[in-house]
């Protein structure tokens, strides 16, 4: 696949590569900054595979002096940066481009401070999303948002794409869960954003760095809210002869003024998946699943769920599982994160992420069938269905280009559709390379600009993560009027 | 013809002709909703006035996807109506200041957006900007430009949608807002604990909110205050069940700050209502009113740190984590004094009711440190060069 522009790597910069790395090796001590082939070659791609670049060299800072000294010196030297957690960006946002150097925070993964009375904990941005709920898992806490690939994923990276999971249900996204940053921006300033204290003041720069994809500066602290766990949690599995009536038992229990944790849709390929792999216990004779989760004391979850069976049975459930045990939930929840991993296993697939209003879920499954079955693939559905956060998983065969561009195709032919109905091209991902030039179908000439002028308060000279987001076509010049973005 | 007096366009091609007329002719443009928080900021300095008083209507209303919209100037009641009508609410609480105003008018969705101001909720279910999903606004070039949608996860683009909450309309005219709703608690139980004083009442919150009961409120009033005696309120909201469980799971977890109560349901609503908004601090009239956000643990220093200088009344929401306070208008009305205290507890201070010639004088708002004050002067040029909307409403030169 080669459908994707990269802009053309600046000769310029790429002559001076000697000069840059003697200079980065100034200010990092020679473990902090990799510059041999075999080594940058781990920072090549992220989790959206089908593309790479190598980057100049890759720069593993430990804290906020360096990571400043780092970016200041790119920016005198018009050199861009690709900020990077762990890499597991679905949609590219942390691939490279060779006239780059990459930003890896993963040396800066400690947790500073946990503060149980005003519940909140201080954390480098390298420590992973699980880590933090890990370190205050015993004193009954947790960090609520909880992506699939937590066990890996950066906090840095967790804000960069403002990620969810699911359980954003009732915790909300990252976004909703973060109260203060420390950001270095290109030009090396040290700024400190929100804090301690809740709805900081001025403009809300916080909701503006939060899904930004390292295009406004780099994270290099956080302050992220941690929660009280509920009592107890329980998953229980409802089987639906049809993804139709699970839709509709999704917006009547919405309906009914009942908002569980957490509500995940899987359909049957996505079942067969996941009860192959994770050995669940999912219903193996529906063609439709919901895990629908609740929470609290045992009295309360049965009551809650008493409710919820009954508005199932209304809409024709099949099957209701619930869980019995700790071991039981932990499989059921298994299955579910461990969708794409699995789905990995039996064949490439690229992962869709797009959000519809839940009332047009019958018809869009419907309609991804069908787009997906006309290119001649196969198709499986897992998604957050509380929120309409799809993410229909296009398997195909990445060693046959054909079938690999029919599958890029396939998912834009999707994306275009959620977008048609009412929805956007990415719940949680994000845009990063993946949808960049699919913009266009969600925003107009006007809203683009608008957002890439606010971009360009951060970093005039468009050197952070420049290839991201924004399509290559249109956009507008940099400050000292060179061509941004021309593609290759 | 030049552009003066008051203006109300009815549909947004209508506003954004307007905001056109207003950049061609250099006259800067005050933003008006309902005008019931026209005391807010510093006085601008603006040729003409645009009202979004005819720019109203719901414009998407889906109970089952949990999701309402409404041109900007809808009246606040009347979503709130529509909400309620299919047991739906918005999560926040947004405050209605008529009472500490003085004003009259019906309080707008858009200026609610603007304002970013959550009432007592905010603790459990996020502020303003967490329910805040959509927009579309006027930029400073009289374009229309739209952010978010009607979807409640959604990644796409930068998030101008937060932007626009709390920048009291300095980044634009919004025409239309989008918010997630959630379902309406089937019951509401306020539980009250009587006589601690401000440190302790701050940690038996604590305690309460770090408790797995999930509390959606938290006050303190010191004796004085609203009333006689200091109470600490705590809300727990679900089905009855649920309520009655949590009750007495609360009252065993709190048993060291004395005996737990339940208030009525209708003078719990009427508690909530009044700290929501400010009530207790209303009167005296020619007092101003401050607004604190604080990180909670350090807030009752800050009150005992300014009560020591300065007279002053003060009540606790958020678990200690938002205070309001009242003192006499005379000298800065204790300005750096407070925003030294509300500094040391990790937070910042906010004039929120004071005569227009303090607030020309004194920052309405927190000074920014440079670094964050060059970005926001940067952002506002990106979005509004000429400087039309709102100028120095929340800082000098902004
Ligand atoms: C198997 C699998 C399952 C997944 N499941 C989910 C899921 O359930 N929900 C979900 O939302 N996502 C999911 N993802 C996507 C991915 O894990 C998230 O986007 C994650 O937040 C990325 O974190 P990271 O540390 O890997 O960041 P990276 O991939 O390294 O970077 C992500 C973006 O953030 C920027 N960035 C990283 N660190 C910083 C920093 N310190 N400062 C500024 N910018 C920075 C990068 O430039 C890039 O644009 C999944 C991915 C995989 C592979």
């Amino acid at each position: 696949m080669s459908a994707i522009a990269f802009p053309i790597p600046d000769a310029g910069i790429l002559a001076r590569r000697d000069l840059i790395i003697e200079g980065l090796a100034r200010l990092l001590p020679p473990e902090c900054l990799v510059t041999s082939e075999d080594e940058r070659r781990a920072f090549e791609t992220d989790a959206f595979t089908a593309y790479r670049r190598m980057p100049m060299a890759v720069c593993l800072p430990r804290n906020t002096a360096e990571v400043s000294a780092v970016l200041s010196f790119c920016h005198d030297h018009g050199v861009p940066v690709i900020p990077r957690g762990a890499g597991t960006s679905l949609c590219g946002g942390a691939i490279p481009q060779e006239d780059a150097v990459v930003i890896g925070v993963s040396k800066m993964n400690r947790i500073l401070e946990i503060d149980y009375p005003n519940r909140l904990a201080r954390v480098e941005p390298g420590v992973t999303n699980l880590a933090i709920t890990n370190a205050v898992t015993a004193d009954g806490f947790f960090y609520a948002p909880d992506p699939s690939s937590q066990l890996a994923c950066t906090i840095g990276g967790n804000i960069g794409m403002n990620s969810g999971g699911a359980h954003c249900l009732k915790y909300g996204v990252t976004t909703n869960n973060i109260l203060g940053v420390t950001l270095v921006l290109m030009d090396g300033t040290v700024v400190e954003i929100g804090g301690e204290a809740m709805d900081a003041p001025g403009y809300d720069l916080l909701g503006l760095v939060c899904g930004s994809e390292g295009q406004l500066g780099i994270m290099t602290e956080a302050t992220v809210r941690i929660l009280r766990a509920a009592e107890g949690a329980r998953p229980v599995l409802f089987g639906f002869e049809t993804s139709k009536q699970a839709g509709e038992a999704v917006a009547a229990i919405i309906g009914a003024g009942i908002v569980p944790v957490a509500m995940e849709f899987m359909d049957k390929p996505a079942i067969d998946i996941c009860e192959a792999f994770a050995h669940a216990g999912y219903p193996m004779d529906v063609d439709a699943l919901l895990i629908i989760e609740v929470e609290g004391s045992d009295a309360e979850m049965d009551a809650m769920l008493g409710r919820i069976v009954e508005i199932a049975k209304m809409h024709g459930v099949k099957t209701v599982k619930e869980s019995k045990s700790a071991i039981e939930t932990a499989a059921i929840w298994k299955g579910r994160k461990s969708a794409f991993g699995a789905t990995g296993r039996i064949a490439d697939y690229i992962c869709m992420d797009g959000t519809i209003p839940t009332g047009q879920l019958p018809f869009v499954l419907k309609r991804i069938d069908e787009i997906v079955k006309g290119y001649g693939l196969r198709v499986a559905n897992v998604f957050h269905a509380g929120d309409g956060n799809l993410h229909p998983l296009i398997l195909y065969n990445c060693n046959d280009p054909v079938e690999a561009q029919k599958a890029e195709d396939a998912g834009n032919d999707i994306l275009k559709l959620c977008v048609e109905v009412g929805g956007c091209l990415t719940g949680e991902h994000g845009v990063g390379i993946e949808k960049r030039d699919l913009m266009t179908h969600q925003f107009n000439e006007v809203d683009l600009h608008q957002q890439m002028k606010i971009r360009a308060a951060f970093d005039p000279g468009w050197l952070m993560n420049p290839a991201k987001v924004f399509p290559l076509e249109g956009r507008l010049p940099v400050e000292d009027g060179a061509l941004n973005g021309k593609a290759a | 013809m030049t552009l003066t007096g008051m203006h109300q366009p009815t549909d947004e091609t209508a506003a954004a002709e307007l905001v056109r007329q207003a950049k061609a002719e250099g006259i800067p443009i005050r933003v008006a909703g309902g005008g019931t928080r026209g005391g807010v900021g510093r006085p601008a300095q603006a040729g003409v006035t645009v009202s979004t008083a005819k720019l109203r209507g719901i414009t998407l209303y889906e109970p089952s996807e949990m999701v309402i919209g409404a041109w900007a100037g809808t009246p606040l009641a009347e979503i709130e109506a529509t909400l309620d009508a299919k047991g739906q609410m918005l999560a926040f609480e947004p405050a209605d200041f008529r009472l500490l105003y003085g004003t009259n008018g019906s309080p707008t969705i858009g200026a609610v957006a603007a304002g970013n101001i959550a009432g007592p909720r905010r603790i459990w279910a996020g502020g303003c900007r967490d329910s805040l999903i959509g927009v579309r606004f006027v930029n400073g070039s009289g374009e229309l430009v739209k952010s978010g949608g009607r979807v409640m996860k959604n990644v796409t683009g930068l998030d101008l949608v937060k932007l626009q909450a709390g920048a009291w309309g300095t980044l634009g005219l919004l025409t239309e807002v989008i918010f997630k709703v959630v379902p309406k608690p089937d019951t509401v139980a306020t539980l009250v604990l009587a006589g601690l004083d401000d440190p302790r009442a701050i940690r038996a919150m604590a305690d309460a909110i770090t408790s797995p009961f999930e509390i959606t409120g938290a006050a303190h009033l010191p004796d004085g205050v609203g009333g006689e005696g200091a109470r600490t309120y705590l809300r727990i909201e679900g089905f009855p069940d649920s309520i009655a469980y949590r009750t007495d799971a609360l009252g065993k977890l709190l048993a060291q700050y004395g005996a737990l109560s339940r208030l009525g349901d209708a003078v719990g609503a009427s508690v909530w209502s009044a700290i929501r908004d400010a009530a207790p601090l209303a009167e005296p009239r020619d007092q101003v009113i401050w607004r604190l956000s604080v990180k909670p643990s350090e807030a009752p220093a800050a009150i005992a740190a300014i009560t020591a200088c300065r007279a002053a009344r003060a009540f606790y929401d958020w678990g200690g984590g938002l205070i309001w306070l009242a003192t006499a208008a005379d000298g800065d009305a204790g300005a750096s004094m407070i925003r030294k205290a509300a500094k040391a507890a990790r937070g910042y201070a906010t004039l929120l009711r004071a005569p227009d010639t303090l607030r020309a004088v004194v920052p309405v708002f927190e000074p920014e440190a440079p670094a964050v004050a060059a970005l926001t002067k940067r952002i506002k040029a990106s979005v509004d060069p000429a400087g039309l909307f709102n100028p120095g409403l929340m800082h000098a030169g902004v």
